[in-house]
């Protein structure tokens, strides 16, 4: 197995599902602000997507592209983890999927700006500021929607029991992870997930939000390519083009 | 013109002609954006930094490359781009600053973002003047406004919106 590559896409596929999730908010956004932001953060992640997954390729090294890795892999080669294809759901749902990731995100982010792999570290630099950006955003909502109305108190409190269960597969390692923090390519779990940790606890503090018990079930997989079945929708739409088309282009 | 003739300077000047295709004032020179202009044989290749990384812009801009310098007489032209170090709004000339302001955008008010610290309330906020009237008394309305660079603000005292062009 080649450990970089598998590492590449996870970061590629991560991005590219949340921002084809969040694309279905364009037009749809409960206010404009909230329409274009979540249009602008699809676009952010779009952006990474494309440097992850021709960096992944490259190292893959056999002639495939961004293209073909995007529109021509089935659910069980993608390697995103299973919180960023959790359904829309209501805007609670949403942005609490987004809070979440994007606290991930921006701690992982940051530490693989300092990569020993440089191309990966230019990466990396190149998206953490809108990384921070995008952390900085759905931290703000979560906090004067958590601190806002019962009603949206309630429902951000529920998202937020409800996703729970999808943050921790982020922090379980597995060889690839473990092979890229030996190679001193990314940061170790135990830093992260406490860096998470501490600022979901800050934030839901502010925002009268609960957080969920540390010690529960965690579902995982999704890295692994064991996804639930709503991927193969999300794909279904992504990939209708490239599939019924072969080869079609602009 | 032979294009192994045409100087550094020359390119850049022509560069300085190609216009940001979303904020037709700027130019991707003032823009900063473009690091590099060099000669590899008859081939001029222009290094490009990519604004943010889903700007759309940035597949018009390097067309729009290619053709002006097609235009001066540079028949093989080829954009590369350089990731690192990132780009930043530091690197937008005054020229540029001034000509956005003219065009009703606030220009970047601070040096780059700081992406030191996520605490929401300790994140600072830049003091933005109004580019109708001057004012400093102005809100932030939403972290993104028409495109991913921009911001959108209102002014307390004109009461009119406006894009800011955000640190970065």
């Amino acid at each position: 197995m080649n450990e970089k590559f598998e590492y590449l896409l996870r970061q590629g596929d991560n991005a590219l599902i949340l921002a084809q999730q969040l694309c279905q908010w364009t037009g749809k956004g409960p206010a404009l602000e909230e329409d274009m932001a979540l249009s602008n953060i699809a676009l952010d992640l779009l952006g990474q997507t494309r440097m992850w997954l021709t960096y992944a390729a490259e190292v893959e090294g056999r002639g495939r592209d961004e293209d073909k890795l995007a529109f021509l892999r089935d659910a069980g080669a993608c390697r995103n983890c299973l919180l960023v294809e959790q359904p829309n759901g209501s805007y609670a749902d949403t942005l609490m999927r987004q809070f979440y990731f994007d606290v991930w995100h921006y701690f992982l982010i940051e530490g693989l700006s300092n990569s020993r792999d440089e191309r990966i570290a230019e990466i990396a630099a190149k998206s953490l500021k809108e990384v921070t950006y995008h952390l900085r955003r759905s931290s703000d909502l979560v906090v004067r929607l958590g601190d806002g109305t019962e009603e949206s108190h309630a429902r951000m409190q529920a998202a937020a029991n409800e996703l729970w269960r999808f943050t921790g597969e982020m922090f379980i390692y597995d060889a690839v992870d473990e092979a890229m923090v030996k190679q001193g390519v990314a940061p170790a779990s135990q830093v992260l997930r406490a860096a998470f940790l501490q600022h979901v606890a800050e934030i839901f503090d502010e925002a009268t939000l609960t957080v969920p018990p540390l010690e529960t079930y965690m579902q995982r997989g999704g890295k692994q390519g064991r996804h639930s079945e709503r991927l193969g929708y999300i794909l279904a739409e992504m990939q209708f083009l490239q599939r019924a088309y072969p080869g079609v282009e602009w | 013109m032979q294009a192994g003739h045409a100087t550094r300077e020359q390119v850049m000047a022509w560069l300085d002609e190609v216009a940001d295709p979303e904020i037709p004032v700027i130019s991707v020179v003032d823009l900063g954006i473009v690091r590099d202009v060099a000669f590899d044989g008859d081939e001029c290749v222009v290094t490009i930094t990519p604004t943010y990384s889903g700007c759309p812009a940035m597949q018009v801009i390097a067309e729009s490359v290619t053709a002006e310098l097609n235009k001066h007489g540079i028949a093989k032209v080829r954009l590369a781009t350089r990731l690192a170090p990132a780009w930043t709004t530091d690197w937008m000339s005054d020229a540029g600053k001034a000509a956005l302001k003219r065009y009703g955008i606030a220009p970047p008010a601070q040096q780059a973002i700081d992406i030191s610290g996520l605490s929401r309330r300790l994140a600072p906020e830049p003091d933005v003047a109004c580019p109708h009237c001057g004012s400093m008394h102005t809100a932030l309305v939403s972290q993104f406004g028409s495109t991913a660079c921009k911001a959108l603000y209102k002014c307390l005292d004109c009461r009119e919106p406006f894009d800011y062009f955000k640190s970065h």
